[in-house]
């Protein structure tokens, strides 16, 4: 085990998947040299060659389509979309392209091996344009998986079987707990199921449900809560699609009582997928109203980013109407 | 050099305001057969031997005779959609015969001439436009979306110009494996406004990707002609643009797209570098069996470019070399249209897929949202059988 903040535990899975199999390439814009903007990707041309770890010109529809013939081909790409942000111009590659390759042709061809990684979130000052976090929009595509990892250990070991699954995965990274989340990683392979959600905590009167940077935020709130005598049960859903329907089932059922928070605007929000899904499985076993704790339906603003975010205040103060309903 | 990091110490100065206009680069067309078929005396010549040049004209014909049937039976409402190539069957065909088999084909929608050239069968056109349970795409797309591995065909998909920076990618893998062999990217004149076009070939000039670019530049995009489409040079201007070797032939003329492809091919693979073709020709057919050109288009232009036909041109220069043999022709042509029908017949008496192939293959395995609404769908059907003909006969009892 060695102490490594998320940025280092992501470089070195990409390390350790290169050096497994020479297939695994790594591009995207400013990824080459420079290790990518936010250094995720240092060292890797010199270690493995420009060949292997490369920059793009700056087209994320470019970059996607190019990704989607390499990983056709049978090669390994890891595609980096620089911002979460800026992945809108490859929406039809990966809408209509990546997750239906293997539909369409019958498994004749697929997408299998692409990996997309983007950093996702809010909370770093980054106003309308490096804030957002669209997981829900891609919740959407037949085809696609989506893993979102909340400490650097998870990051490690989900990235490694995000890469290594046959089926393409948009990795999403919380950006502002790139360098603010450090932990004991180890330093050999290792990989984390994908579609599994993991009980962070357990606890008997209310569950918890988050992903990405906000499992700390709900973590906090439940200090909080367990202080006014609230048992709070905390999941980290860890995959939105497939997602863990059974583990935050099997949890509702024990509470009554589910909280779900998210960064992003609550109408659509993938906080509405769960509830629907939850109350279809736990009607009889609910105690109150499925209760949501999202980002405003706005566009992601920066000056009252603090007023925007589901933080741990608002999260308390839900947990409370819920548990009193 | 404007490429170089120093990007501006080699560039020229002007003192005078000088804005370039239009066509300022001679993109010349390149043309070996005139429209009657006879050889430009001076032109390059590819080296084509008998065999292959029948193989072509063979293609040709059979691919006519495909197409007209399968207009007639999307007409009887025997399948719901076809999509014919009339005009264009000297570029794709002639552009496919200069590849090597191990080369990947990444085609837009009419490149049924490429397919057929590698081998694609009868009976193979006939389950894809069935949607039945022998298809390989088992059923899932519309008529026309064909795809073979084993040929190295990728699996076609409607949207426009997606499969142009994905043809960069799959050439840049095939150059990282050290394979002997390209990708050749086929679309239309109206697929190079899509924005993949501007960000697949900019891929593949900067990353050195050994494909060819092959866009057939046929006049129409469904019903809005090329003069609305762009107000450049055509799609070869786009090519030096991006630092793309680049050359214009006429897709009318199958020795001068053969050998194009051929040059094209060599220089890709030798130099690890795109090549753009653009072929001009003409959208004899309508877009499909969903359009009338009779809407948007004279009889006096087709008629024009009737007389500019790739076939007959082709027939004519393979008769002055006296490779045709009329009897076994007139048999081929006439076996052709039999199997065809016949091949019909069968494939449309073939049951679609099994009901769990709904879910097969969105995963390598379906998760448990997929199988639990398979389940539900499964009771569903038992109930209302008669409503799910198709299928409600065969659901397995589990």
């Amino acid at each position: 085990m060695i102490k490594m903040n998320m940025l280092q535990a992501i470089n070195n899975a990409l390390i350790t998947a290169m050096t497994e199999d020479e297939k695994v390439m790594v591009f995207g814009e400013d990824v080459g040299h420079f290790g990518g903007v936010f250094r995720a990707t240092s060292n890797l041309q010199h270690q493995f060659g420009k060949g292997r770890c490369f920059n793009t010109p700056l087209t994320e529809q470019g970059i996607i389509g190019f990704a989607n013939g390499l990983a056709s081909q049978g090669s390994v790409p890891v595609a980096e979309i620089q911002f979460g942000d800026y992945i809108f111009p490859a929406f039809d590659q990966i809408v209509n392209e990546t997750a239906k390759f293997r539909y369409r042709s019958g498994g004749q061809f697929t997408c299998g091996t692409l990996t997309i990684r983007t950093p996702y979130g809010g909370g770093i000052a980054g106003g309308l344009y490096h804030s957002q976090s669209p997981e829900a929009f891609f919740a959407h595509i037949p085809g696609m998986k989506i893993v979102i990892p909340r400490n650097p250990y998870q990051a490690k070991g989900l990235l490694l079987a995000s890469i290594r699954d046959d089926n393409p995965v948009l990795f999403m990274e919380p950006k502002r707990l790139y360098r603010a989340s450090v932990g004991d990683v180890p330093e050999e392979d290792y990989e984390l199921p994908l579609g599994k959600a993991e009980v962070v905590k357990k606890g008997d009167h209310i569950t918890l449900l988050a992903w990405g940077a906000q499992v700390e935020v709900i973590e906090k709130a439940a200090e909080m809560a367990e202080k006014d005598g609230i048992s709070c049960e905390i999941i980290d859903l860890r995959s939105i699609l497939p997602w863990d329907a059974e583990t935050v089932s099997e949890s509702v059922k024990k509470t009554g009582r589910l909280l779900i928070n998210h960064e992003a605007p609550q109408t659509g929000g993938f906080a509405s997928e769960i509830s629907a899904t939850v109350q279809e499985r736990c009607f009889l076993y609910l105690e109150s109203p499925i209760t949501r704790v999202c980002g405003l339906d706005t566009p992601y603003p920066l000056a009252h980013e603090k007023e925007y975010m589901p933080d741990h205040l608002k999260t308390y103060e839900a947990i409370k109407r819920c548990v009193n309903f | 050099m404007v490429n170089e990091r120093n990007h501006l110490s080699d560039v020229g100065i002007s003192h005078k305001v000088n804005i370039i206009g239009k066509g300022t680069v001679d993109l010349p067309m390149l043309q070996i057969l005139q429209p009657d078929g006879s050889v430009h005396d001076d032109a390059d010549m590819p080296d084509l031997s008998r065999d292959e040049a029948l193989k072509i004209f063979r293609t040709m014909h059979y691919i006519r005779v495909l197409d007209e049937r399968m207009v007639g039976a999307q007409r009887q409402g025997r399948i719901s959609f076809y999509l014919a190539c009339s005009g264009e069957e000297a570029s794709t065909i002639g552009s496919a015969a200069a590849l090597s088999e191990n080369d990947m084909i990444m085609s837009q929608y009419r490149e049924q001439g490429a397919l057929a050239y590698r081998g694609y069968r009868t009976e193979q056109f006939m389950n894809q436009m069935f949607s039945n349970k022998l298809d390989p795409n088992k059923g899932r797309q519309m008529p026309i979306h064909y795809g073979d591995k084993a040929l190295n065909f990728m699996t076609i998909s409607s949207p426009l110009g997606t499969q142009i920076p994905q043809a960069a990618g799959y050439a840049y893998g095939q150059k990282m494996a050290g394979n002997e062999a390209l990708t050749i990217c086929y679309f239309g004149e109206g697929a190079a406004s899509e924005g993949d076009f501007h960000a697949g070939l900019n891929m593949a000039s900067v990353l050195n990707c050994p494909v060819i670019f092959f866009c057939r530049n046929n006049g129409y995009a469904i019903s809005t002609p090329a003069s609305e489409q762009f107000s450049g040079d055509g799609i070869a201007s786009r090519g030096l643009g991006y630092g793309v070797k680049t050359i214009r032939v006429d897709g009318n003329d199958v020795l001068a797209v053969y050998l194009a492809t051929q040059k094209a091919r060599e220089i890709a693979l030798k130099e690890n570098c795109p090549v753009l073709i653009e072929a001009m020709t003409y959208r004899l057919a309508a877009h499909s069996t969903s359009d009338d050109p009779t809407g948007y288009r004279s009889k006096e232009e087709e008629q024009k470019w009737r007389e500019k036909d790739p076939v007959q041109r082709f027939e004519n220069w393979m008769k002055s070399k006296d490779w045709i043999d009329e009897a076994e022709h007139k048999q081929f042509v006439e076996q052709t249209r039999q199997d065809v029908l016949a091949a019909m017949k069968k494939a449309e008496q073939v049951d679609i897929c099994e009901i769990d192939d709904l879910i097969n293959d969105v995963y390598d395995t379906p998760p448990w949202h997929l199988r639990e609404q398979l389940s539900q769908l499964k009771q569903h059907i038992r109930l209302y059988p008669e409503a799910y003909p198709k299928t409600a006969g065969r659901i397995n009892h589990d």
